[in-house]
Protein backbone atom coordinates (compact mmCIF):
# COMPACT_ATOMS: atom_id res chain seq x y z
CA UNK A 1 0.00 0.00 0.00
CA UNK A 2 3.02 2.27 0.76
CA UNK A 3 4.43 1.82 -2.71
CA UNK A 4 1.25 2.79 -4.28
CA UNK A 5 1.01 5.49 -1.77
CA UNK A 6 4.33 6.87 -2.66
CA UNK A 7 3.64 6.92 -6.37
CA UNK A 8 0.14 8.93 -5.79
CA UNK A 9 1.81 11.39 -3.58
CA UNK A 10 4.66 11.81 -6.21
CA UNK A 11 2.27 12.24 -8.88
CA UNK A 12 0.09 14.49 -6.97
CA UNK A 13 3.05 16.91 -6.09
CA UNK A 14 4.31 16.69 -9.37
CA UNK A 15 0.85 17.84 -10.96
CA UNK A 16 0.45 20.74 -8.30
CA UNK A 17 4.11 21.69 -9.49
CA UNK A 18 3.00 22.19 -13.41
CA UNK A 19 -0.09 23.47 -11.75
CA UNK A 20 1.70 25.68 -9.20
CA UNK A 21 4.15 27.39 -11.94
CA UNK A 22 1.36 27.38 -14.72
CA UNK A 23 -0.98 29.87 -12.32
CA UNK A 24 1.80 31.79 -11.52
CA UNK A 25 2.51 32.79 -15.13
CA UNK A 26 -0.77 33.41 -15.64
CA UNK A 27 -0.57 36.12 -12.62
CA UNK A 28 2.95 37.27 -13.63
CA UNK A 29 1.77 37.95 -17.12
CA UNK A 30 -1.51 39.48 -15.98
CA UNK A 31 0.52 41.55 -13.64
CA UNK A 32 2.73 42.90 -16.50
CA UNK A 33 1.23 46.23 -17.73
CA UNK A 34 1.18 47.41 -13.94
CA UNK A 35 4.92 47.20 -13.91
CA UNK A 36 5.40 49.61 -17.39
CA UNK A 37 6.84 52.94 -17.23
CA UNK A 38 4.07 55.15 -17.42
CA UNK A 39 1.01 53.22 -17.34
CA UNK A 40 2.01 51.32 -14.48
CA UNK A 41 1.89 51.36 -10.00
CA UNK A 42 5.07 54.19 -9.25
CA UNK A 43 7.96 52.93 -8.76
CA UNK A 44 7.75 49.25 -10.34
CA UNK A 45 9.25 50.40 -13.53
CA UNK A 46 12.48 51.72 -11.24
CA UNK A 47 12.44 48.23 -9.82
CA UNK A 48 12.18 46.87 -13.69
CA UNK A 49 15.08 48.85 -14.43
CA UNK A 50 17.39 47.71 -11.56
CA UNK A 51 16.50 44.24 -12.37
CA UNK A 52 17.69 44.70 -15.95
CA UNK A 53 21.01 46.17 -14.75
CA UNK A 54 21.35 42.29 -12.75
CA UNK A 55 20.17 40.04 -14.99
CA UNK A 56 21.65 41.32 -18.28
CA UNK A 57 24.27 44.30 -17.50
CA UNK A 58 25.82 42.41 -14.98
CA UNK A 59 26.09 39.42 -16.95
CA UNK A 60 27.62 40.60 -19.84
CA UNK A 61 31.25 40.24 -19.16
CA UNK A 62 30.44 35.96 -18.54
CA UNK A 63 28.33 36.04 -21.55
CA UNK A 64 30.87 37.74 -23.83
CA UNK A 65 34.03 35.02 -22.52
CA UNK A 66 31.59 32.08 -22.75
CA UNK A 67 30.19 32.92 -25.94
CA UNK A 68 34.21 33.88 -26.88
CA UNK A 69 35.60 30.46 -25.82
CA UNK A 70 32.69 28.52 -27.58
CA UNK A 71 32.95 30.48 -31.02
CA UNK A 72 36.78 29.64 -30.68
CA UNK A 73 36.16 26.03 -29.90
CA UNK A 74 33.61 25.46 -32.78
CA UNK A 75 36.15 26.86 -34.57
CA UNK A 76 38.44 25.05 -34.09
CA UNK A 77 37.11 21.46 -34.26
CA UNK A 78 34.95 22.08 -37.43
CA UNK A 79 38.02 23.46 -39.17
CA UNK A 80 40.00 20.71 -38.02
CA UNK A 81 37.75 18.45 -40.22
CA UNK A 82 36.90 21.11 -43.62
CA UNK A 83 40.47 21.54 -43.83
CA UNK A 84 40.63 18.28 -45.27
CA UNK A 85 38.06 18.65 -47.40
CA UNK A 86 39.88 21.63 -48.68
CA UNK A 87 36.14 23.89 -47.77
CA UNK A 88 37.68 25.86 -44.56
CA UNK A 89 35.13 28.71 -45.09
CA UNK A 90 32.13 26.62 -44.50
CA UNK A 91 33.81 27.10 -40.90
CA UNK A 92 32.24 30.72 -41.32
CA UNK A 93 28.63 28.90 -42.18
CA UNK A 94 29.27 26.17 -39.02
CA UNK A 95 29.74 28.96 -36.49
CA UNK A 96 27.02 31.81 -38.04
CA UNK A 97 24.40 28.66 -37.99
CA UNK A 98 25.12 27.20 -34.52
CA UNK A 99 25.39 30.41 -32.75
CA UNK A 100 22.54 32.13 -34.38
CA UNK A 101 20.05 29.43 -34.09
CA UNK A 102 21.69 27.28 -30.97
CA UNK A 103 24.37 28.53 -29.16
CA UNK A 104 23.44 31.69 -28.70
CA UNK A 105 20.60 30.96 -26.68
CA UNK A 106 21.40 28.07 -25.24
CA UNK A 107 24.76 29.95 -23.53
CA UNK A 108 23.08 32.68 -22.47
CA UNK A 109 20.03 31.00 -20.90
CA UNK A 110 22.53 28.57 -18.84
CA UNK A 111 24.79 31.52 -17.75
CA UNK A 112 21.68 33.64 -16.83
CA UNK A 113 19.98 30.51 -15.08
CA UNK A 114 22.94 30.13 -13.06
CA UNK A 115 23.54 33.50 -12.28
CA UNK A 116 20.13 35.06 -12.00
CA UNK A 117 17.93 31.89 -11.88
CA UNK A 118 19.45 30.87 -8.34
CA UNK A 119 19.87 34.39 -7.05
CA UNK A 120 15.69 34.96 -7.49
CA UNK A 121 14.62 31.92 -5.56
CA UNK A 122 17.29 32.36 -2.43
CA UNK A 123 16.32 35.97 -2.37
CA UNK A 124 12.30 34.69 -2.35
CA UNK A 125 13.02 32.00 -0.31
CA UNK A 126 14.75 34.13 2.21
CA UNK A 127 11.95 36.69 2.27
CA UNK A 128 9.40 33.11 2.86
CA UNK A 129 11.52 32.38 5.75
CA UNK A 130 11.82 35.93 7.20
CA UNK A 131 7.73 36.56 6.59
CA UNK A 132 8.51 39.40 4.83
CA UNK A 133 5.90 37.71 1.81
CA UNK A 134 3.54 37.21 4.86
CA UNK A 135 3.91 40.88 5.58
CA UNK A 136 2.84 41.47 1.65
CA UNK A 137 -0.03 40.20 1.81
CA UNK A 138 -0.87 41.41 4.98
CA UNK A 139 -0.38 44.80 3.06
CA UNK A 140 -2.54 43.87 0.33
CA UNK A 141 0.46 44.11 -1.87
CA UNK A 142 0.48 41.25 -4.04
CA UNK A 143 4.29 39.73 -3.63
CA UNK A 144 3.70 38.57 -7.44
CA UNK A 145 3.53 42.26 -8.51
CA UNK A 146 6.52 43.59 -6.39
CA UNK A 147 8.73 40.82 -6.68
CA UNK A 148 8.03 38.96 -10.02
CA UNK A 149 6.47 40.70 -12.28
CA UNK A 150 9.91 43.69 -12.48
CA UNK A 151 12.20 41.02 -12.74
CA UNK A 152 9.93 38.94 -15.79
CA UNK A 153 9.94 42.39 -17.71
CA UNK A 154 13.25 42.80 -16.93
CA UNK A 155 14.68 39.52 -18.29
CA UNK A 156 11.88 39.42 -21.81
CA UNK A 157 13.94 42.87 -22.24
CA UNK A 158 17.58 42.07 -21.98
CA UNK A 159 17.62 37.89 -21.95
CA UNK A 160 17.34 38.28 -25.99
CA UNK A 161 19.59 41.24 -26.06
CA UNK A 162 22.39 39.08 -24.30
CA UNK A 163 21.30 35.95 -26.55
CA UNK A 164 22.31 38.31 -30.07
CA UNK A 165 25.27 39.51 -27.82
CA UNK A 166 26.85 36.03 -27.10
CA UNK A 167 26.31 35.28 -31.11
CA UNK A 168 28.27 38.69 -31.53
CA UNK A 169 31.39 37.56 -29.60
CA UNK A 170 31.15 33.90 -30.53
CA UNK A 171 31.36 34.66 -34.14
CA UNK A 172 33.79 37.22 -33.30
CA UNK A 173 36.25 34.77 -31.43
CA UNK A 174 35.77 32.66 -34.64
CA UNK A 175 36.68 35.43 -36.57
CA UNK A 176 39.94 35.60 -34.73
CA UNK A 177 40.66 32.07 -34.99
CA UNK A 178 40.07 32.37 -39.08
CA UNK A 179 42.79 35.07 -38.96
CA UNK A 180 45.08 33.35 -37.48
CA UNK A 181 44.96 30.26 -38.67
CA UNK A 182 44.24 31.18 -42.25
CA UNK A 183 44.95 34.57 -42.56
CA UNK A 184 41.45 35.83 -43.59
CA UNK A 185 41.14 39.37 -42.83
CA UNK A 186 38.26 40.64 -41.27
CA UNK A 187 36.42 42.43 -44.29
CA UNK A 188 36.66 39.03 -45.79
CA UNK A 189 35.36 37.42 -42.52
CA UNK A 190 32.52 39.90 -42.58
CA UNK A 191 31.39 39.47 -45.37
CA UNK A 192 31.57 35.54 -45.48
CA UNK A 193 29.52 36.28 -42.06
CA UNK A 194 26.47 38.69 -43.57
CA UNK A 195 26.35 36.25 -46.89
CA UNK A 196 25.89 32.98 -43.86
CA UNK A 197 23.41 35.24 -41.66
CA UNK A 198 19.53 33.75 -42.17
CA UNK A 199 17.32 36.29 -40.81
CA UNK A 200 15.21 33.36 -40.39
CA UNK A 201 17.46 32.11 -38.05
CA UNK A 202 18.23 34.84 -35.91
CA UNK A 203 14.03 35.46 -34.77
CA UNK A 204 14.01 31.69 -34.32
CA UNK A 205 16.99 32.13 -31.56
CA UNK A 206 15.46 35.25 -30.23
CA UNK A 207 12.20 33.59 -30.23
CA UNK A 208 13.86 30.68 -28.24
CA UNK A 209 15.89 33.30 -26.07
CA UNK A 210 11.99 34.43 -25.11
CA UNK A 211 10.94 31.17 -24.00
CA UNK A 212 14.26 30.27 -21.92
CA UNK A 213 13.88 33.78 -20.01
CA UNK A 214 9.91 32.90 -19.30
CA UNK A 215 11.05 29.55 -17.86
CA UNK A 216 14.24 30.90 -15.97
CA UNK A 217 12.45 33.44 -13.96
CA UNK A 218 9.26 31.63 -13.55
CA UNK A 219 11.01 28.48 -11.92
CA UNK A 220 13.48 30.53 -10.09
CA UNK A 221 10.56 32.70 -8.30
CA UNK A 222 8.45 29.38 -8.35
CA UNK A 223 11.34 27.66 -6.17
CA UNK A 224 11.83 30.54 -3.68
CA UNK A 225 8.30 31.19 -2.99
CA UNK A 226 7.71 27.20 -2.37
CA UNK A 227 10.38 27.28 0.53
CA UNK A 228 9.39 26.31 3.83
CA UNK A 229 12.21 25.81 6.71
CA UNK A 230 15.22 27.59 7.15
CA UNK A 231 18.48 28.19 5.72
CA UNK A 232 18.86 24.93 4.45
CA UNK A 233 16.13 24.72 2.58
CA UNK A 234 17.17 28.03 0.75
CA UNK A 235 19.97 26.61 -0.21
CA UNK A 236 17.96 23.43 -1.67
CA UNK A 237 15.87 25.90 -3.47
CA UNK A 238 18.80 27.73 -5.62
CA UNK A 239 20.17 24.04 -6.27
CA UNK A 240 16.57 23.10 -7.37
CA UNK A 241 16.27 26.76 -9.42
CA UNK A 242 19.33 26.01 -11.76
CA UNK A 243 18.65 22.31 -12.47
CA UNK A 244 14.42 22.74 -13.20
CA UNK A 245 15.61 25.69 -15.41
CA UNK A 246 18.25 24.27 -17.55
CA UNK A 247 16.44 21.11 -17.73
CA UNK A 248 13.18 23.15 -18.73
CA UNK A 249 15.34 24.73 -21.28
CA UNK A 250 16.63 21.95 -22.97
CA UNK A 251 13.29 20.49 -23.36
CA UNK A 252 12.07 23.32 -24.71
CA UNK A 253 14.77 24.17 -27.19
CA UNK A 254 14.02 20.13 -28.14
CA UNK A 255 10.07 21.40 -28.52
CA UNK A 256 11.17 24.33 -30.99
CA UNK A 257 13.40 22.70 -32.91
CA UNK A 258 10.96 19.88 -33.41
CA UNK A 259 8.38 22.28 -34.05
CA UNK A 260 10.25 24.31 -36.95
CA UNK A 261 11.71 20.80 -38.33
CA UNK A 262 8.14 19.12 -38.60
CA UNK A 263 6.63 22.49 -39.82
CA UNK A 264 9.46 22.38 -42.85
CA UNK A 265 11.08 25.71 -41.92
CA UNK A 266 13.98 24.37 -40.22
CA UNK B 1 -24.82 45.32 21.68
CA UNK B 2 -23.02 46.16 19.10
CA UNK B 3 -21.87 43.71 16.65
CA UNK B 4 -17.98 42.32 17.51
CA UNK B 5 -15.17 43.80 15.06
CA UNK B 6 -14.04 40.46 14.52
CA UNK B 7 -16.34 36.92 15.22
CA UNK B 8 -14.68 33.67 14.91
CA UNK B 9 -17.23 30.98 15.04
CA UNK B 10 -15.93 27.08 15.37
CA UNK B 11 -12.47 27.55 13.85
CA UNK B 12 -10.90 24.15 13.11
CA UNK B 13 -7.32 23.41 11.45
CA UNK B 14 -5.54 20.34 11.04
CA UNK B 15 -1.85 19.89 9.90
CA UNK B 16 -0.78 16.51 8.69
CA UNK B 17 -3.44 14.47 10.39
CA UNK B 18 -2.90 16.83 13.91
CA UNK B 19 -5.70 18.84 15.25
CA UNK B 20 -4.24 22.34 15.70
CA UNK B 21 -7.15 24.03 16.77
CA UNK B 22 -10.03 22.77 18.37
CA UNK B 23 -13.42 24.44 17.56
CA UNK B 24 -12.44 27.97 18.38
CA UNK B 25 -15.44 30.57 18.76
CA UNK B 26 -13.97 34.21 19.95
CA UNK B 27 -15.63 37.75 19.54
CA UNK B 28 -13.56 40.72 19.91
CA UNK B 29 -15.32 43.86 20.08
CA UNK B 30 -14.37 47.24 19.03
CA UNK B 31 -11.64 49.38 20.90
CA UNK B 32 -10.89 46.60 23.24
CA UNK B 33 -7.24 44.89 23.43
CA UNK B 34 -7.30 41.01 24.23
CA UNK B 35 -4.71 38.87 24.93
CA UNK B 36 -4.00 36.02 23.09
CA UNK B 37 -1.90 33.25 26.06
CA UNK B 38 -0.99 29.87 25.99
CA UNK B 39 1.87 27.76 26.04
CA UNK B 40 4.49 27.06 23.10
CA UNK B 41 2.15 24.76 20.24
CA UNK B 42 -1.52 25.38 21.92
CA UNK B 43 -2.02 27.18 18.25
CA UNK B 44 -2.03 30.08 19.17
CA UNK B 45 0.40 31.47 15.77
CA UNK B 46 -2.02 29.31 14.08
CA UNK B 47 -4.89 31.33 15.25
CA UNK B 48 -3.48 34.53 14.39
CA UNK B 49 -2.55 33.21 11.01
CA UNK B 50 -5.71 32.63 10.07
CA UNK B 51 -6.84 35.54 11.67
CA UNK B 52 -5.09 37.93 9.36
CA UNK B 53 -6.13 35.48 6.50
CA UNK B 54 -3.03 33.81 5.76
CA UNK B 55 -4.41 30.27 5.61
CA UNK B 56 -7.37 28.69 5.19
CA UNK B 57 -9.41 26.52 8.13
CA UNK B 58 -10.38 23.15 7.65
CA UNK B 59 -14.28 24.49 8.89
CA UNK B 60 -15.16 27.65 10.77
CA UNK B 61 -15.47 31.40 9.72
CA UNK B 62 -13.77 34.36 10.57
CA UNK B 63 -15.74 37.70 10.35
CA UNK B 64 -14.01 40.70 10.22
CA UNK B 65 -16.03 43.91 10.00
CA UNK B 66 -18.69 41.60 9.22
CA UNK B 67 -17.08 40.28 6.10
CA UNK B 68 -15.99 36.32 6.28
CA UNK B 69 -12.61 36.47 4.89
CA UNK B 70 -12.38 33.38 3.34
CA UNK B 71 -15.93 33.53 1.11
CA UNK B 72 -15.30 37.30 0.36
CA UNK B 73 -14.33 38.86 -2.75
CA UNK B 74 -10.55 40.05 -4.11
CA UNK B 75 -11.75 43.38 -3.72
CA UNK B 76 -13.41 42.88 -0.35
CA UNK B 77 -9.91 41.38 1.17
CA UNK B 78 -7.76 44.26 -0.17
CA UNK B 79 -10.11 46.59 1.66
CA UNK B 80 -10.22 44.54 4.63
CA UNK B 81 -6.42 43.95 4.75
CA UNK B 82 -5.77 48.25 4.86
CA UNK B 83 -7.43 48.21 8.39
CA UNK B 84 -5.64 45.60 9.57
CA UNK B 85 -1.84 46.20 10.62
CA UNK B 86 0.17 43.10 11.83
CA UNK B 87 3.46 43.43 13.48
CA UNK B 88 4.87 40.12 13.13
CA UNK B 89 7.31 38.11 16.01
CA UNK B 90 10.54 38.31 13.50
CA UNK B 91 9.67 41.96 12.52
CA UNK B 92 9.60 40.73 9.00
CA UNK B 93 10.81 44.36 7.70
CA UNK B 94 12.08 44.39 3.80
CA UNK B 95 15.66 43.78 4.15
CA UNK B 96 16.36 45.58 0.82
CA UNK B 97 14.37 48.89 1.65
CA UNK B 98 15.34 51.48 4.37
CA UNK B 99 13.42 51.81 7.97
CA UNK B 100 11.72 54.78 6.18
CA UNK B 101 10.46 52.69 2.96
CA UNK B 102 9.51 49.96 4.89
CA UNK B 103 6.85 52.45 6.43
CA UNK B 104 6.51 54.29 3.02
CA UNK B 105 5.50 51.31 1.54
CA UNK B 106 1.59 50.52 2.79
CA UNK B 107 1.62 54.78 2.54
CA UNK B 108 2.62 54.49 -1.40
CA UNK B 109 1.17 51.32 -2.54
CA UNK B 110 -2.50 51.40 -0.72
CA UNK B 111 -3.36 55.70 -1.05
CA UNK B 112 -2.72 58.35 -3.59
CA UNK B 113 -0.84 60.75 -1.08
CA UNK B 114 2.03 62.84 -2.39
CA UNK B 115 5.52 62.31 -1.59
CA UNK B 116 6.07 65.24 0.85
CA UNK B 117 2.75 64.18 2.70
CA UNK B 118 3.78 60.58 3.35
CA UNK B 119 7.45 61.54 4.37
CA UNK B 120 5.34 63.75 6.70
CA UNK B 121 3.08 60.71 7.82
CA UNK B 122 6.62 58.38 7.89
CA UNK B 123 8.50 60.59 10.40
CA UNK B 124 5.54 60.98 12.30
CA UNK B 125 4.75 57.06 12.90
CA UNK B 126 8.52 56.84 13.47
CA UNK B 127 8.93 59.17 16.34
CA UNK B 128 5.71 57.58 17.98
CA UNK B 129 7.74 54.52 18.54
CA UNK B 130 10.71 56.44 19.30
CA UNK B 131 12.44 56.16 15.80
CA UNK B 132 12.66 59.40 14.54
CA UNK B 133 16.26 59.64 13.87
CA UNK B 134 16.71 56.20 12.66
CA UNK B 135 14.47 56.72 9.42
CA UNK B 136 17.67 56.38 7.01
CA UNK B 137 18.84 53.10 8.75
CA UNK B 138 18.69 49.88 7.47
CA UNK B 139 16.98 46.55 9.22
CA UNK B 140 19.97 44.71 9.53
CA UNK B 141 21.39 47.79 11.90
CA UNK B 142 18.85 47.90 14.00
CA UNK B 143 18.88 45.79 17.10
CA UNK B 144 16.01 43.82 18.59
CA UNK B 145 13.94 46.36 20.06
CA UNK B 146 14.17 48.86 17.30
CA UNK B 147 13.08 46.23 14.40
CA UNK B 148 10.15 45.32 16.86
CA UNK B 149 9.26 49.18 17.13
CA UNK B 150 9.88 49.39 13.27
CA UNK B 151 7.68 47.36 13.06
CA UNK B 152 4.85 48.36 15.19
CA UNK B 153 5.52 51.45 13.34
CA UNK B 154 4.55 49.98 9.92
CA UNK B 155 1.93 48.06 11.40
CA UNK B 156 0.16 51.38 12.51
CA UNK B 157 1.38 53.53 8.73
CA UNK B 158 -2.44 53.36 7.37
CA UNK B 159 -3.78 54.14 10.86
CA UNK B 160 -5.92 50.90 10.93
CA UNK B 161 -9.03 49.78 12.80
CA UNK B 162 -7.77 46.92 13.98
CA UNK B 163 -3.75 46.00 14.99
CA UNK B 164 -2.55 42.19 15.62
CA UNK B 165 0.89 41.98 16.98
CA UNK B 166 2.57 38.54 17.48
CA UNK B 167 4.11 38.30 20.52
CA UNK B 168 5.64 42.18 21.12
CA UNK B 169 7.59 41.79 23.87
CA UNK B 170 9.70 38.36 22.99
CA UNK B 171 13.44 38.99 23.35
CA UNK B 172 13.21 42.74 24.50
CA UNK B 173 14.60 43.73 27.84
CA UNK B 174 11.93 44.83 30.44
CA UNK B 175 12.49 48.62 29.98
CA UNK B 176 11.84 48.44 26.34
CA UNK B 177 8.95 46.11 26.81
CA UNK B 178 8.08 48.25 29.00
CA UNK B 179 7.48 50.89 26.33
CA UNK B 180 5.42 48.80 23.76
CA UNK B 181 3.23 48.18 26.20
CA UNK B 182 2.96 52.07 26.90
CA UNK B 183 2.71 52.36 23.11
CA UNK B 184 -0.07 49.70 22.58
CA UNK B 185 -2.32 51.62 25.79
CA UNK B 186 -1.42 54.89 23.75
CA UNK B 187 -2.77 53.31 20.42
CA UNK B 188 -5.85 52.02 22.45
CA UNK B 189 -7.15 55.38 24.10
CA UNK B 190 -5.91 57.69 21.49
CA UNK B 191 -7.37 55.89 18.03
CA UNK B 192 -9.81 53.33 19.94
CA UNK B 193 -7.84 51.14 17.90
CA UNK B 194 -8.93 46.96 18.55
CA UNK B 195 -6.07 44.97 19.22
CA UNK B 196 -5.28 41.34 19.33
CA UNK B 197 -2.29 40.60 21.47
CA UNK B 198 -0.44 37.03 20.73
CA UNK B 199 1.97 37.03 24.16
CA UNK B 200 3.63 34.72 26.71
CA UNK B 201 4.55 37.61 28.80
CA UNK B 202 1.84 37.69 31.67
CA UNK B 203 3.42 41.13 32.94
CA UNK B 204 2.75 42.59 29.65
CA UNK B 205 -0.79 40.89 29.29
CA UNK B 206 -2.19 41.95 32.53
CA UNK B 207 -0.94 45.61 31.78
CA UNK B 208 -2.42 46.25 28.58
CA UNK B 209 -5.28 44.10 27.97
CA UNK B 210 -9.28 44.47 28.87
CA UNK B 211 -9.77 40.11 28.57
CA UNK B 212 -7.32 37.55 28.35
CA UNK B 213 -8.39 34.40 26.18
CA UNK B 214 -6.41 31.04 27.19
CA UNK B 215 -5.73 28.47 24.32
CA UNK B 216 -4.80 25.12 25.43
CA UNK B 217 -3.85 22.23 23.14
CA UNK B 218 -5.75 23.90 20.38
CA UNK B 219 -8.98 24.76 22.08
CA UNK B 220 -10.13 28.05 24.06
CA UNK B 221 -10.28 27.14 27.56
CA UNK B 222 -11.17 31.05 29.30
CA UNK B 223 -12.12 34.61 27.90
CA UNK B 224 -12.28 36.37 31.10
CA UNK B 225 -11.35 40.17 32.47
CA UNK B 226 -8.06 40.49 34.47
CA UNK B 227 -9.36 39.88 38.01
CA UNK B 228 -11.39 36.53 36.85
CA UNK B 229 -8.36 35.26 35.00
CA UNK B 230 -6.20 35.26 37.69
CA UNK B 231 -8.33 34.25 40.40
CA UNK B 232 -9.14 30.84 38.28
CA UNK B 233 -8.93 27.54 39.99
CA UNK B 234 -8.79 26.05 36.50
CA UNK B 235 -5.69 23.55 37.23
CA UNK B 236 -3.98 24.62 33.50
CA UNK B 237 -4.35 28.20 33.96
CA UNK B 238 -2.86 28.31 37.37
CA UNK B 239 0.16 26.46 35.36
CA UNK B 240 0.44 28.88 33.34
CA UNK B 241 0.11 32.19 35.75
CA UNK B 242 2.00 30.35 38.42
CA UNK B 243 4.97 29.43 36.36
CA UNK B 244 4.54 25.86 37.29
CA UNK B 245 6.64 23.28 35.38
CA UNK B 246 5.47 20.38 33.42
CA UNK B 247 7.95 17.72 34.78
CA UNK B 248 10.67 18.22 37.76
CA UNK B 249 13.81 16.81 37.07
CA UNK B 250 14.25 15.87 40.58
CA UNK B 251 18.15 16.26 41.83
CA UNK B 252 17.90 12.90 43.52
CA UNK B 253 16.97 10.65 40.01
CA UNK B 254 19.85 13.37 37.92
CA UNK B 255 22.68 12.09 40.67
CA UNK B 256 21.52 8.58 40.99
CA UNK B 257 21.82 8.25 37.13
CA UNK B 258 25.55 10.31 37.08
CA UNK B 259 26.52 7.71 39.75
CA UNK B 260 25.28 5.00 37.80
CA UNK B 261 27.59 5.89 34.50
CA UNK B 262 30.48 7.19 36.60
CA UNK B 263 30.64 3.34 37.97
CA UNK B 264 30.28 2.33 33.77
CA UNK B 265 32.88 4.31 32.91
CA UNK B 266 35.33 2.85 35.93
CA UNK B 267 36.62 6.22 36.88
CA UNK B 268 36.77 7.18 40.19
CA UNK B 269 34.56 9.83 42.14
Amino acid sequence: MSVLESIGTGVIDRLAYVGGLTNQFVQGFVALPRVLPLLGTRGRWQAAIRQMYAIGVAALPMIAIVAACAGCILAIQSATVLNKLGALQLVVNIVVIAFTKELGPLLTATVVSGRSGSAFSAEIGTMVVTEEIDALRTMAIDPIELVLAPKYIAAMIVVPCLTIMSSFFGILAAGAFMYISAHMTFPIYFQYVTQAIVLHDVFTGLLKSLVFSTIIVQVGCMEGFRVAGGPEAVGKSATSAVVKSTLLVIFADLLITAVFYMMGTN
Amino acid sequence: MTEPIISIRDLTVSYGGRRVLNGVTLDVQRGEVIALLGASGSGKSTMLKHIIGLAKPDSGTIHIKGVDINRCSARELRAIRRDLGVAFQGSALFSSMSVEENIQLPLRELTTLSDPVIEIMTYIKLASVGLGEAGKMMPQELSGGMKKRAAVARATALDPEILIFDEPSAGLDPIVAAELDELILFLKRAFHMTVVIVTHEMASAFRVADRLAMLYMGSLIAVEGKETFSASSDPRIRQFLDRKPQHIAESESVQRRLRALVSLTGATE
